[in-house]
């Protein structure tokens, strides 16, 4: 690692001046920012840690009967205290990572980080989550811009994400097996006004909203329903883990299976 | 250097850290506790997990500075007061659970963390919670059965030969 | 009633205590006063001329001791291959330099470049990227058969080619060979591929080197399967130290798998540097590096023949094997796809003709050398997926066509250069259809199919060549080393024992069941006895731990040591009941004269060797005996493996269901120890079936570099393993009838899970002749759709 400053503050107004600071960066649980520093990846000057901020922690329903999560809640909490109000996204949760990982990484952190093949993005794309910040709320669909990209600016702080409880909802996660991350996921909710399909891990554009497929489980909530339709290959990721015909394959897989487990 | 102040295996300690320090280094390195290993830099092979106030981390993918005011636990403080192995430590010796010994620590603090959480854990339960934490020696056959045997259940039926 | 104690009980590892209360000392764990920390800048290309290296900035930066280039080794040798192959017509191997650091080119991604020597290592990095370079990029060649061909660029300016060697084995006469072919009623072809693993033991490789000025005296303590191998190698043909003033520790060490082995670079720079800076200096391995710079292991292409008379007697086998060496040789790299895999050819089965051929190749990649199994893993691989193949062309049951192929009389000298000397084949194999419920097979497939799975079942059968090795024959097949081992058995005073071995453990357990053999012969405690291993110091001349041998080779050593240890306190015991020597009877610790009640304890007849005021004049006092063992042959382990696999039809995910393990190991010592080495050889038999893969693109890149991307097997991806053992013939020729069990689970495992995933899809309807491992469910789903 090359050498930085640490800064714990314990506000997010804190953690918003201290991120003003020339090169500095936000640390949530550091899962995957630290492995990058440690490859000389990133060379910031300061690292604002956000654990030490407690209105930025925690799991509760709001007045509108959405799920609020604190940006800095990891993903163990989510598992455990979600489990009763969206158990959908807590089983996400659960299986993020490993139990070490998940006791230190935060929902923010890896929703910031956007990495094509994480979980969360799917949860959160495919329930029309609200990300709120610091500074603004910003709309799921408008959040994400692609791997590694979002709508968030300089020294922007996820401080809450707040999730529309849908009638059912199942996250399908294959996992690539050396990453543990997913090489294809598929999260699937049914809200009263439509389903939101939202798949991570298979394009390189990073999370995406597989509308063919909302339309015709919005019509008709069951597997065979999306059994026809089929995904273009030329957009999906293609590595030594699978090919983009094979994510393509898997992204309608998944589906049925998700919707099937919805029920 | 900033100082970090921590309580390590029920003792209180401290020292003079850079922001980039991990916990692991401080453990090793400024502690010479040197049973938590380093066996990746990518976070997932598991022979650096400690608890830190009473759960399971990955002390290579957490910086001292972020323990700080922490309790920390480590494989040196696993054994019983009179020295003799605890009961996940025995049942790893009397099963098998280890050959070249590298992961060993981290399998016991992740067993260890597990069994408070859930004592008595599923075949598939034990294999799942151990995704983490990798083993290059045993085919993990004597660490499931390990485990299984320090939550008291019978492994007798196991195949063994 | 299983044995509480001594030859056959399970006894529990002692040295467990210590890893498991975080107290092993691992070499990481050795700071040595004053040490400073070496970078290593590697490349970050895989093929390119080295213009120039500007070294001063890095020079100036804080902390910095001392910047190293390949300049500084030109006065010095390079690494050192162990065995000499000759190709088909007995010439040798071509064999290039392997510089400490690189000299004129770099030939593959981490080949060293420069290192910097500093204060911290993070410093030591920072210096490595101030270090200003001109490395002219050139093409590279990563692919075996295009480096193969002529006109493809060369790794190596100054060889013909990159070729190493074209190497043949067997009936040399490719017309008798033909002739076999044309004659037969079957013939069935497969090509196949050996996938390319990272041994990637858990704990990363370290050096920690000091020297003092004072003795002229240097210390290596280094992560090795074999401390006086690393001793002779670098002090004989790298550095030019006299040995006697060098020592090398090998102390706990968190797993091998033959990638602790070789000889590195690491080593004799971490040594080298420790003089030139007069400082210790201390390296560890990031798990990054690791993937760019342990020897990796296996990456062969082959295609394989097997020809069948009208009655299914196997009657000829060919194979033309292409090995990957990668850019450099590794210690013992020239012999693993030559005499540790053509010689295993023969397998299980009394086929007549045999020809194997081998080409091995120079690409643009990090050195291959052994792997659990070395060779033999790849020999098996071939062999029975060239049987299953041919079973289900010709619509015979896989095990019977096996049964009936197998080799029955022993002695038994193979088409292939080896002597079996004995087995049962099929005593293996009926021990392994009971074990593994073979008769309930189809039930538990209707029992899938009902879950809208298909369910496979896949045989294997291997047999390996172990307890490397008689030293004559392996001299004459190209070997620059001895393969013997030694052990001293020093006998204490008050009767205990420590017993100093050549052999190293870096997880085999050799600290609890040694003791066992000892303990046995003389009928004491096994707590009395003590293993010293890992230190040229303390430890008589071995050759350390691999090939399945340190049992059977250096355990062997130890049995002769303590032979004459008996025999010397027999004489002791004599005098003391005045008694004839012949009449001198040891059991249970006690000596007794024959026929008597007269006896003396064991503790009392070491306790005269030491203090020998009534001893015999013609004996010296003390009690401590060296033996040094060179085998008469190898030894051949043999089993019979089968593993049942689910296919999801959809995703093409192959899940292990049950997995079955027969083996003979002759007699056996520590049974819950050869349990765990069973189990952890299926463990990463299964990795190679499923999961790993070491992957470089077309410009030499690493693709699989870190855990992110090369799959490590974890617990959730193998289930428990059912291990039989009973089935045992003895090895005829060691004392202990021992054969060794390190490396079976690696080599039988990745057949019987590739069989297992193609009879599932067959019986999906699906006729899939092969899937190239890892089984990927990408390859399987593309399999199936193709």
């Amino acid at each position: 690692m090359y050498s930085f400053e640490f800064e714990k503050p314990s506000t997010v107004a804190e953690a918003v001046a201290a991120l003003g600071a020339e090169e500095a960066q936000a640390l949530g649980g550091g899962q995957t920012l630290i492995p990058t520093l440690k490859q000389r990846l990133a060379a910031p000057a300061k690292l604002v840690s956000l654990s030490g901020i407690a209105e930025m922690k925690g799991v509760c329903v709001e007045d509108d009967g959405s799920l609020a999560i604190g940006g800095g809640t990891t993903h163990a909490t989510v598992a455990r205290e979600a489990a009763d109000k969206y158990p959908a996204l807590a089983e996400l949760a659960s299986h993020i990572g490993d139990p070490a990982v998940r006791n230190r990484g935060t929902i923010g952190g890896s929703l910031a980080n956007n990495d094509p093949s994480a979980c969360y993005p799917a949860a959160v794309l495919g329930s029309g989550a609200t990300i709120r910040t610091n500074a603004r709320d910003i709309a799921a669909d408008d959040f994400f811009q692609g791997m590694f990209t979002t709508a968030l600016s300089d020294a922007e702080i996820i401080t809450s994400v707040r999730f529309p409880v849908p009638q059912a909802a199942n996250y399908q996660k294959f996992l690539q097996p050396a990453s543990r991350f997913a090489l294809v996921g598929v999260f699937v909710a049914r809200y009263a006004d439509g389903v939101r399909v939202a798949v991570t891990g298979a394009s390189e554009d990073g999370v995406f909203r597989w509308g063919e497929a909302e339309q015709a489980l919005s019509r008709e909530f069951r597997p065979d329903a999306v059994m026809g339709l089929r995904i273009n290959p030329m957009n999906m990721i293609g590595d030594l883990h699978g090919s983009k015909e094979y994510r393509a394959h898997l992204v309608g897989v998944l589906t049925r299976r998700a919707v099937a487990a919805a029920g | 250097m900033t100082q970090v102040s921590m309580t390590v295996n029920g003792k209180s300690v401290s020292g003079d850290v850079e922001g980039r320090t991990l916990l692991s280094s401080f453990l090793r390195d400024h502690l010479s506790l040197t049973g938590t290993h380093v066996g990746c830099d990518t976070g997932q092979c598991g022979a650096c997990v400690v608890h830190v106030d009473g759960e399971a981390v990955k002390s290579c993918n957490m910086l001292a500075l972020e323990a700080d005011g922490a309790e920390v636990g480590t494989i040196e403080g696993q054994a019983n007061a009179d020295g003799s192995l605890n009961v996940i430590q025995q049942a790893f010796q009397d099963h098998h659970g280890l050959q070249c010994g590298f992961c060993t620590p981290g399998m016991v603090m992740s067993a260890a963390a597990l069994l408070k959480d859930n004592p008595r854990p599923t075949e598939t339960e034990i294999r799942e919670y151990l995704e983490g934490n990798i083993c290059r020696c045993t085919g993990y056959h004597n660490i499931v059965k390990a485990i299984m045997a320090a939550s008291g259940q019978d492994v007798g039926a196991i195949a063994a030969e | 009633m299983p044995k509480d104690s001594g030859i056959g009980a399970s006894s529990k590892r002692r040295e467990d205590v210590r890893f498991l209360t975080g107290s092993g000392n691992y070499t990481d764990d050795i700071n040595v006063r004053g040490q400073a920390y070496v970078y290593f800048l590697r490349s970050d290309i895989a093929h390119g001329r080295i213009n120039s290296i500007d070294t001063s900035d890095a020079e100036s930066m804080p902390g910095v001791v001392r910047v190293f280039t390949g300049k500084d080794f030109e006065g010095v040798g390079g690494l050192p291959c162990g065995w000499e192959v000759a190709d088909r017509h007995g010439a040798p191997m071509q064999e290039p330099p392997h510089p400490i650091l690189a000299q004129g080119k770099v030939r593959h991604v981490g080949d060293p470049i420069a290192a910097v020597v500093a204060d911290s290592l993070e410093q030591a990095r920072d210096a490595a990227e101030a270090i200003a370079f001109d490395i002219e990029e050139l093409p590279t060649v990563t692919d075996m058969k295009a480096a193969a061909q002529e006109g493809s660029v060369k790794v190596h300016d100054d060889l013909k080619n990159n070729i190493c060697y074209d190497w043949m084995l067997g009936e040399a006469d490719n017309a008798k060979v033909d002739e076999v072919f044309a004659n037969a009623a079957h013939v069935t072809t497969l090509e196949l591929t050996n996938n390319r693993l990272v041994a990637n033991p858990m704990e990363p490789r370290v050096c920690v080197a000091e020297y003092s000025r004072g003795t002229d005296e240097y210390t290596l303590y280094t992560t090795s399967q074999n401390p006086h191998v690393i001793r002779l190698l670098m002090c004989a043909f790298v550095l030019g130290l006299p040995e006697h003033k060098v020592r090398v520790v090998a102390p706990d060490v968190g797993g091998g798998f033959g990638s602790k082995i070789f000889h590195y670079a690491e080593e004799a720079f971490c040594t080298f540097a420790a003089k030139a800076c007069n400082r210790p200096v201390k390296w560890t391995s990031s798990r990054s590096e690791a993937f760019l710079s342990d020897a990796q292991g296996r990456d062969h292409v082959t295609t394989i023949q097997l020809a069948l008379d009208a009655q299914n007697n196997f009657i000829g086998l060919r194979t033309d094997t292409y090995a990957n060496l990668g850019a450099y040789l590794s210690t013992f790299s020239s012999s693993v796809p030559t005499w540790l895999h053509g010689t295993l050819m023969a397998g299980n089965y009394k086929t007549p003709v045999i020809q194997v051929n081998v080409k091995a190749m120079f690409t643009n990649t990090v050195p291959v050398d052994a792997y659990r199994g070395a060779g033999r893993p790849e020999a098996t691989f071939q062999l029975e997926r060239v049987i299953d193949k041919a079973a289900r062309e010709l619509g015979v049951d896989p095990i019977a066509l096996r049964r009936q192929n197998f080799i029955t009389q022993f002695p038994y000298d193979t088409p292939v250069a080896l002597t079996y000397d004995t087995g049962d084949y099929n005593g293996t194999m009926d021990k392994l259809e009971a074990a593994a419920d073979l008769a309930g097979f189809a039930a538990r497939r209707a029992q899938s199919e009902a879950n809208g799975k298909l369910r496979g079942l896949g045989i294997n059968c291997y047999i390996e060549a172990c307890g490397i090795a008689p030293s004559n024959i392996v001299g004459m097949l190209g070997a620059r080393a001895g393969l013997y081992d030694a052990a001293t058995v020093r006998v204490n005073a008050t009767g205990s024992i420590s017993v100093m071995v050549g052999a190293h453990s870096h997880g085999q357990g050799h600290e609890t069941a040694f003791p066992q053999v000892v303990a046995e012969m003389i009928g004491i405690d096994e707590s009395m006895v003590e293993i010293v291993h890992g230190d040229t110091s303390k430890i008589p001349f071995g050759m350390g731990t691999y090939g399945s041998r340190s049992l059977a080779v250096c355990g062997s050593a130890m049995v002769k040591a303590t032979e004459k240890v008996i025999d010397k306190a027999k004489k002791i015991a004599a005098h003391l009941l005045e008694a004839s020597e012949a009449d001198i009877e040891l059991k249970d610790g006690q000596f007794t004269v024959a026929g008597t009640d007269k006896s003396v304890a064991w503790g009392d007849v070491t306790l005269t060797a030491y203090v020998p005021h009534n001893f015999p004049l013609e004996v010296e006092p003390g009690l401590e005996e060296t033996a040094f063992y060179d085998p008469a042959n190898f030894t051949f382990p043999a089993g019979a493996y089968a593993c049942e696999v689910e296919v999801d039809p959809e995703t093409g995910k192959v899940t292990i269901e049950r997995f079955t393990a027969a083996d003979d190991f002759g007699n056996i010592i520590n049974p819950m120890i050869v349990d765990g080495q069973v189990h952890g050889g299926i463990g990463q038999g299964i990795g190679q079936a499923l999961l790993e893969n070491c992957v470089y693109d077309e410009n030499g890149q690493l693709l699989s570099a870190s855990y992110m991307d090369y799959a490590m097997p974890r617990a959730d991806d193998v289930p428990f393993y059912t291990v039989d053992h009973s089935s045992r013939t003895p090895c005829t020729h060691n004392p202990l009838g021992v054969k060794g069990c390190g490396e079976a689970g690696a080599i039988g495992s990745p057949p019987a899970v590739v069989n297992a995933v193609i009879d599932a899809l067959h019986s999906g309807g699906k006729k899939v002749e092969h899937i190239d491992m890892p089984v990927s469910p990408s390859r399987v789903w593309a399999a199936m759709n193709g």
